[in-house]
């Protein structure tokens, strides 16, 4: 890079001085905002007291949690102090009424053998001693000291407790050994009796067979064909309770249409009497204006809450606070959108002596119909995210079914169904939304160049 | 007006009733879309009504029984709610225990539990919009066409952010409130996570309608990718970013405020609990605190914006 002579630098200043010589504070602004920006973030951190939130946080939850949204376990114990061995499982454990996997062998000589992943992690044992292997090494556990002692050197995935010894195996489970109980927790990939539930006659049948039973097998349930059983067990799947859940996710959908569009129905009119161009009296348009203002700003949450109160729980309430919100939000752009309007083809048709609402359906319809459309679809898109979180708050729909499921904090897999459900929803809805809205640009955009080709 | 006393020839006779034809055939179709639309609208308020814990017909009469609790005793109240100076109503139970939830600073000076509350609500809000435009502002060079260091990178953002966007925020706070506890801290996590797949698809738009002429300048002097991006590129882009970002605001403070309903602290939980126990003096206070911070926001964010970037910024939210 040939070098600038002082004199040439300077010549450069003094030809464009509007950039080396600007004001102060237009060159600071950037350092003082960065400035201002730092200083917030240290006092955000002080009131949310952070360093401590982080401190008492569980991260160490966050991957098993994620594991249980694709995952269930069995947890299979195993009473020692009774007369003879026998595998109790918990009540509406994924294997229903009579679990026999075949994870669990017992010996010849008496002894169990629980398998947690193949032979190569596994735990047998009796009522004396047990022995764990796992990670292609065998730790003997003696069980006759009245506490579980590990007779040689203890691997680090072995925790030893006063009382009880812990073998952690990763993903695939865990072993818990005291001197009366064996506690096996094997995990699976999956998500189990996601079609039928324990409870019903096709349970723990292969695809083929039922789907055999359906077409030709015999009654199982006398007076229902096995078509309308199947169907039925698998809408009210105690577990996974499709129906509900399909339900309460065509609710949100519903919510958020009946709002927007009804939002869109009043405010359509309101928008005429609001856009000063077109209102015959500025009062009122001054007063409307303040109305949407009102409506939009007295929050979603509000009307939602306020109208849970009123209908009581469930989609009413949720479509009327979407309803409400609408109004504010679409009357507020749907009257900016007639107050940018041209307003030659007005004049046009006002010019044929016609009358006022004549004037509207010719001089301006025409040229704000598609960005009307346009923007409620924008917002249609928008509150069927929206209708998800204020159902959550009573307000109907799969928020307080989600709300619900994640309280408890052992439901991830539900939770992650209908995540996946309410991800689908937004996709379709987006792209319907996404999709008419293109056409409507290219009419838009079609009517533009018309009208430049005219001149 | 009939076209046909101008009608003089065959061409444009057919002309003529090609139009005709042209636009019955539109008008069938708008009437067939209104008519579609209004059965749905029927099917849809059905549906709704019926899956409703109280019935839409039954309940109206009661709309102004449901609203009288609404109207204080005393009016003055609503003050004394909003300011937690006691109040001659207080017979101990929680719907006048005003002076409870003081936040003493210094000595006697107090803020008064409910200007808190918003204070919290609204840190959430610019806390986590300060993650999703931090976060954002790298992406959207990454996932821009014209700026992109490689496109499978490009490809992976894209669908990264738009998974962030499309997931239900409660899932996230859900899931955080489990780990960081319930309260405030899950909200900023899941209003930022969003926010991220929010402004990146905003930012990364306007990436994409840059004028290139200045990259290609700093291309042929030999600039790299930081360089171009930082010298090029965010310039032009700046205005439009800031304008975005507080759009951004304004929505995570009504974001934050729902946040707060279902357990992420703030404003929210005191509202729900008041309106679902009907006590109107608290009600009225905190719809009026909540109305005043919105509106404020939303006027102080309209008003930057028109400086930022004129008029457009209001065209762009269409």
């Amino acid at each position: 890079m040939a070098a600038m002579t002082a004199d040439e630098l300077s010549a450069i200043e003094h030809r464009h001085p509007q950039i080396f010589r600007r004001p102060a504070y237009k060159r600071f602004w950037p350092l003082l905002l960065i400035a201002g920006t730092a200083l917030y973030l240290a006092y955000a951190l002080w009131f949310f007291s952070l360093p401590q939130v982080l401190r008492e946080s569980h991260w160490e939850r966050l991957p098993l949690f994620l594991s249980q949204w694709i995952s269930y376990d069995l947890q299979p114990e195993f009473r020692l102090d009774q007369p003879e061995i026998t595998p109790k499982y918990p009540r509406f454990s994924a294997l229903g009424e009579n679990p026999d996997p075949d994870w669990v062998i017992k010996n010849p000589d008496g002894t169990y053998t629980v398998q947690i992943d193949g032979s190569a992690k596994s735990v047998t044992f009796d009522k004396t001693r047990a022995t764990i292997t796992a990670n292609g090494e065998t730790v003997p556990i003696s069980l006759t000291g009245g506490k579980p002692v590990v007779t040689g050197p203890v691997p680090d995935w072995v925790t030893v407790h006063d009382d009880e010894i812990v073998a952690k195996m990763g993903f695939v489970g865990e072993v818990r050994v005291t001197v009366d109980r064996v506690k096996v927790r094997k995990r699976f990939l999956g998500w189990a009796n996601f079609v039928f539930d324990t409870r019903s006659p096709f349970f723990g049948k292969p695809a083929g067979e039922v789907i055999s039973l359906i077409v030709s097998g015999p009654e199982l349930r006398p007076g229902t064909s096995n078509l309308a059983l199947a169907a039925d067990n698998i809408w009210n799947n105690a577990q996974w309770q499709h129906g509900d859940v399909w339900t309460k996710l065509l609710q949100t959908i519903v919510m958020a249409f009946l709002g927007t569009l009804l939002g869109g129905i009043v405010a359509f009119p309101l928008a005429f009497f609001a856009a000063r161009n077109i209102t015959p009296s500025g009062v009122l348009s001054q007063v409307l204006k303040r109305f949407f203002d009102f409506m939009r700003s007295v929050d979603m949450l509000i009307w939602a809450l306020f109208f849970t109160r009123a209908f009581g729980p469930g989609p009413l309430a949720g479509s009327a606070a979407i309803f409400f919100t609408e109004i504010g939000t679409l009357g507020k752009t749907y009257s900016e959108a007639l107050e940018n309007i041209d307003d030659k083809p007005r004049e046009g048709v006002l010019s044929t002596g016609a009358n006022g609402i004549l004037v509207q359906r010719y001089g301006v319809l025409p040229e704000v119909v598609p960005v009307f459309i346009s923007q409620t679809l924008y917002q249609w898109e928008s509150n069927t995210r929206g209708a998800t979180i204020i159902g959550a708050v009573g307000a109907g729909g799969i928020g307080l079914k989600l709300w619900e499921a994640m309280r408890t904090n052992s439901n991830w897999a539900n939770v992650f169904y209908m995540v996946l459900l309410t991800l689908l929803v937004v996709f379709i809805f987006d792209n319907i939304s996404n999709f008419l809205r293109r056409r409507l640009s290219r009419t838009l955009h079609d009517y533009n160049r018309l009208q430049a080709e005219r001149g | 007006m009939t076209l046909s006393t101008t009608i003089h020839s065959d061409a444009t006779r057919q002309q003529a009733d090609a139009w005709r034809r042209q636009t019955s055939l539109r008008r069938f179709y708008t009437a067939l879309g209104v008519a579609l639309l209004l059965v749905a609208m029927g099917a849809t308020m059905w549906f709704a009504d019926e899956a409703n814990a109280g019935h839409f017909f039954d309940r109206l009469p009661h709309i102004l029984d449901f609203l009288s609790w609404l109207i204080p005793k005393d009016w003055n109240d609503v003050w004394r709610a909003l300011f937690d100076i006691a109040s001659p109503n207080d017979k101990g139970t929680q719907e006048f225990n005003f002076p409870l939830g003081r936040v003493y600073i210094w000595g006697g000076f107090y803020i008064p539990e409910y200007f808190e509350l918003m204070l919290t609500t609204v840190n959430v809000a610019l806390v986590s919009t300060f993650i999703g435009f931090v976060f954002a502002v790298p992406f959207s060079f990454i996932a821009a066409r014209n700026l992109t260091p490689s496109p499978i990178l490009r490809l992976i953002v894209k669908r990264f952010m738009e998974l962030l966007r499309a997931f239900p925020e409660i899932v996230i706070a859900g899931l955080f409130a489990a780990i960081v506890s319930i309260g405030p801290v899950a909200a900023i996590i899941a209003i930022g996570l969003h926010s991220i797949g929010a402004l990146g698809k905003l930012f990364y738009e306007i990436n994409e309608n840059i004028d290139m002429r200045p990259e290609e300048g700093l291309r042929a002097v030999g600039a790299n990718w930081f360089e171009r991006v930082r010298f090029a590129d965010l310039p032009q882009v700046l205005p439009n970013f800031m304008s975005y970002t507080l759009l951004r605001i304004e929505i995570n403070v009504r974001i934050s405020t729902i946040m707060g309903a279902v357990g992420g602290g703030g404003i929210g939980e005191e509202l729900k609990l008041a309106i679902s126990r009907g006590f109107g003096a608290k009600t009225l206070a905190l719809v009026l605190l909540l109305f005043i911070t919105i509106f404020l926001v939303d006027q102080f964010s309209a008003w930057l914006r028109r400086k930022l970037v004129g008029e457009q910024a209001f065209l762009m939210s269409a």
